[in-house]
């Protein structure tokens, strides 16, 4: 008797050790991402995609950005800034290892950093790091950076996926083999269809908890619509809001609704005529209905903005009444300007939702004030080939998401060929400047130049809408950088 | 067949009277579009979208707010220009193509049947993508895809048809009268064959809203803001857990078009095809 008690109790505790085994969180998960990236490599691509999969996943840089926009230790544990702001030194992490299991130190961060620096360089963002005058190795865990004049985003620039730290003997095949010294190493990509990563567990840093994680790439919004509904998928970082109802009344699913760094605006070619004319512009900006087009193109998720600048950021001005929606003034100042009958003009559209239907929406509004718009929907390599590069257009829409990227207006060789002096020279003066208070004074100042030129129409800022599965947490609801960053999320029960 | 005939034909065969009706009910529709709707198809009114069927708006609103009965409206047009322009250029190019096939034979022949098993080796989507590489999506270019993809159907339809006619004695009887390949072409096996091709034409007639419908799902077909039936399905499609609506209105019209041309194409085959009549006579 006392045995057969004795082989139930066994039994007992062999089904509770089973299901307590079935029950334990998973350690696995399922991103759907819209987009495959051309590359693994984020030094050496600009297309956001690549950062998605292995921004702080797969690399990491000497300083990184948090959820919340701020710069946090990475390789670098701590650091010192010179009197001058001239010179910054910094001490590296101990015992660090890249995926291939070389080690980490000094030589490997003045590697990247003349990488990025080399005539033959591909980094997407060399005028970052054009400001650099020196790396020098002090001892294998220091290591100081000189720089020609003071930057007030330095520490956040080394922290973008563009300065991210590769080895020597890895850099040259991390297009195709990404190595680097993050939490997650690259397993295999299959083109076409999704990354895998898993867990690096000799990594220096806080443990992760997922061991795995598979990157799945679904462009179409009703395919992804049904793999989350399956549980084919675990969750998405940004899924179309036209369909996010579904998931809202769903108890399996968490949606997430925040910020990115995304300004969406109707690119306008002001090199050519007639938006060479300020007046012009202005019409423009008065026609458009920034309401109806938040609310029919993102669902009323974008927030609007009257400038290039993100509503959460500290320096932002509220712009979006320099001018409010005034058809009758449109096409007043449309009749000040030569054009009493209105123009025509081509409208070239990327393959992104909110810019086919804000395209449509806008084509609406512009009719109604005498500018009729032809919609040529185009694929994205022809975008950037077109417009990006041959500034080949009349007007566009196309969301620009790099974090404080207000200096393009400075540049008169960017697609949209704006050119005033005065915005190029107080530019200047800002990123100069280090003094918290007068660089919000200068970057107000910026934003208020571009919006009274009517440089672009300035439409919203897109929002962050992730849906995933209930159980996950540690998610970014904010996208401050390109990235989706694995390190906090894992399962809870 | 006399008048009397056609009539008791067309009432002894109620899927040809209902075929035709309902081909004629959206050809009228999408004709009155041109002149009327009952709201811009470019009006968008953001405050009034997703409406549900009302008085003001027979079948709702769409994701923007436009009218979804203009839109079909609209739509049915574009539809139905486009598959009739392709169908013409199929036949326009094909018919003259099969006829010279049959009535000179030997090389040409050869060549025809080869250019056909050439194109027929293309899908009409593979075409579309083709052209759209080249030349930009739009209906134009459907139009051309679609038609390209008709010719050598019509090719061997009507070779097929003007074969079994060439072996017949008034042929022969014109040939010694004289007339050459071309003439008897023209005078002779055309008009013998015509009934055939008409079918053929109705059947792709159908074929061809489908194809537009596919074209423009899948974003190579009509571009906004001109609309089609399957461009209405593709702006749906991602609402479709959310407003299923928005997809039944365009899918039910190319399911009712389609089925409707089918009808009224097995129809008038049944009632213009000689030998087939025949048949039910001597059934009689």
């Amino acid at each position: 008797m006392g045995k057969l008690i004795r082989g139930l109790g066994l039994a007992l505790a062999l089904v509770t050790a089973l299901t307590g085994a079935a029950l334990a969180a998973p350690t696995e998960i399922r991103i759907g991402v819209a987009l495959e990236p051309p590359t693994l490599d984020p030094t050496a691509g600009a297309a956001e995609a690549i950062d998605i999969v292995v921004y702080q996943n797969v690399f990491e840089g000497l300083t990184r950005i948090d959820e919340n926009g701020a710069v946090q230790p990475g390789l670098a544990t701590s650091w010192t800034i010179s009197d001058d702001n001239l010179t910054y030194t910094f001490k590296l992490a101990d015992g660090v290892t890249f995926h291939d299991g070389t080690s980490f130190d000094a030589n490997d961060v003045k590697f990247s950093f003349d990488r990025i620096a080399a005539p033959d360089s591909l980094n997407a963002h060399k005028e970052f790091y054009s400001v650099i005058q020196s790396v020098t190795v002090i001892d294998p865990l220091t290591v100081e950076f000189k720089l020609k004049n003071p930057v007030g985003r330095f520490l956040f620039d080394i922290g973008r996926g563009d300065a991210v730290i590769v080895a020597p003997e890895s850099a040259a095949t991390n297009a195709t083999n990404p190595i680097g010294t993050g939490p997650f190493s690259f397993v295999q990509w299959d083109k076409g269809s999704r990354v895998v990563l898993e867990r690096y567990d000799p990594y220096w840093g806080k443990p992760v908890a997922l061991t795995k994680a598979s990157f799945v790439f679904i462009s179409d919004t009703a395919t992804l619509t049904n793999a989350l509904l399956a549980e084919d998928v675990d969750g998405t970082n940004n899924f179309a809001p036209e369909a996010l109802d579904v998931f809202k009344a769903d108890p399996r699913f968490t949606v997430l609704v925040g910020t990115t760094e995304g300004e969406t605006i109707l690119g306008t070619n002001n090199k050519k005529a007639p938006f060479d004319n300020l007046k012009v512009r202005q019409a423009m900006a008065y026609a458009l209905d920034r309401k109806a087009i938040i609310d029919g193109a993102t669902y009323g998720y974008g927030t609007p903005i009257g400038s290039a600048f993100a509503p959460h950021n500290p320096y932002y001005v509220d712009l979006t009444s320099t001018y409010p929606y005034d058809p009758e003034k449109a096409k007043a100042l449309l009749a000040e300007a030569g054009y009493p009958d209105g123009f025509s003009a081509t409208l070239k559209l990327p393959p992104v939702g909110y810019a086919r239907l804000s395209g449509q929406i806008i084509a609406s509004q512009f009719a109604k004030v005498g500018i009729k718009l032809e919609l040529i929907n185009i694929e994205f390599a022809q975008w950037l080939e077109d417009v990006y590069t041959n500034h080949d257009f009349d007007l566009t829409i196309i969301s620009h998401v790099e974090p404080f990227d207000i200096g393009n207006y400075a540049n008169p060789n960017y697609y949209w060929g704006y050119d005033n002096p005065k915005f190029q020279a107080l530019n200047e003066t800002l990123n100069g400047t280090t003094d918290e208070a007068k660089r919000k004074e200068l970057a107000i100042e910026l934003q208020k130049i571009i919006a009274d030129d009517a440089v672009n129409g300035y439409l919203f800022e897109l929002a962050q809408t992730g849906v995933w599965n209930a159980k996950l947490t540690g998610m970014w609801k904010n996208s401050p950088i390109e990235g989706l960053v694995l390190r906090d999320i894992h399962w809870v029960e | 067949m006399s008048a009397a005939t056609a009539r008791r034909f067309v009432f002894t065969h109620p899927s040809l009277w209902l075929g035709l009706a309902a081909t004629l009910v959206f050809t009228l529709l999408a004709l009155v579009s041109l002149v009327w709707t009952p709201y811009p198809i470019a009006n968008i009114e953001i405050g009034d979208r997703f409406l549900g069927p009302s008085a003001a708006h027979w079948l709702g609103t769409d994701n923007l707010g436009r009218d979804m009965a203009s839109l079909v409206m609209a739509g049915t047009l574009t539809s139905f220009v486009v598959a009739s322009l392709s169908v013409l250029i199929g036949a326009g190019i094909g018919v003259p193509l099969g006829l010279a096939a049959a009535a000179w034979g030997g090389a040409l022949e050869w060549l025809v049947l080869r250019l056909s098993d050439f194109i027929f080796a293309f899908p009409a989507i593979i075409v579309a993508i083709l052209i759209t590489s080249l030349y930009g999506p739009g209906a134009t270019n459907a139009i051309i895809a679609i038609g390209i993809f008709n010719i050598p159907i019509f090719a061997r339809v009507a070779r097929g048809g003007a074969m079994s006619i060439k072996t017949l004695d008034f042929v022969a009887a014109a040939r010694l009268a004289g007339l050459g390949n071309g003439a008897i072409a023209y005078r002779h096996l055309l008009p013998n064959i015509l009934s055939l091709i008409i079918v053929q034409g109705t059947i792709q007639l159908s074929l061809g809203i489908l194809s537009e419908a596919g074209l423009s799902y899948i974003g190579l077909g009509t571009q906004p803001p001109a609309t089609s039936l399957g461009l209405m399905l593709r702006d749906a499609q991602g609402l479709f857990l959310i407003h299923p609506w928005l997809t039944l209105v365009p899918g039910l019209c190319i399911v009712l078009i389609v089925i409707a041309l089918n009808l009224a194409g097995d129809g008038l085959r049944d009632a213009i095809d000689p030998r087939l009549k025949g048949a039910q006579q001597n059934a009689a």
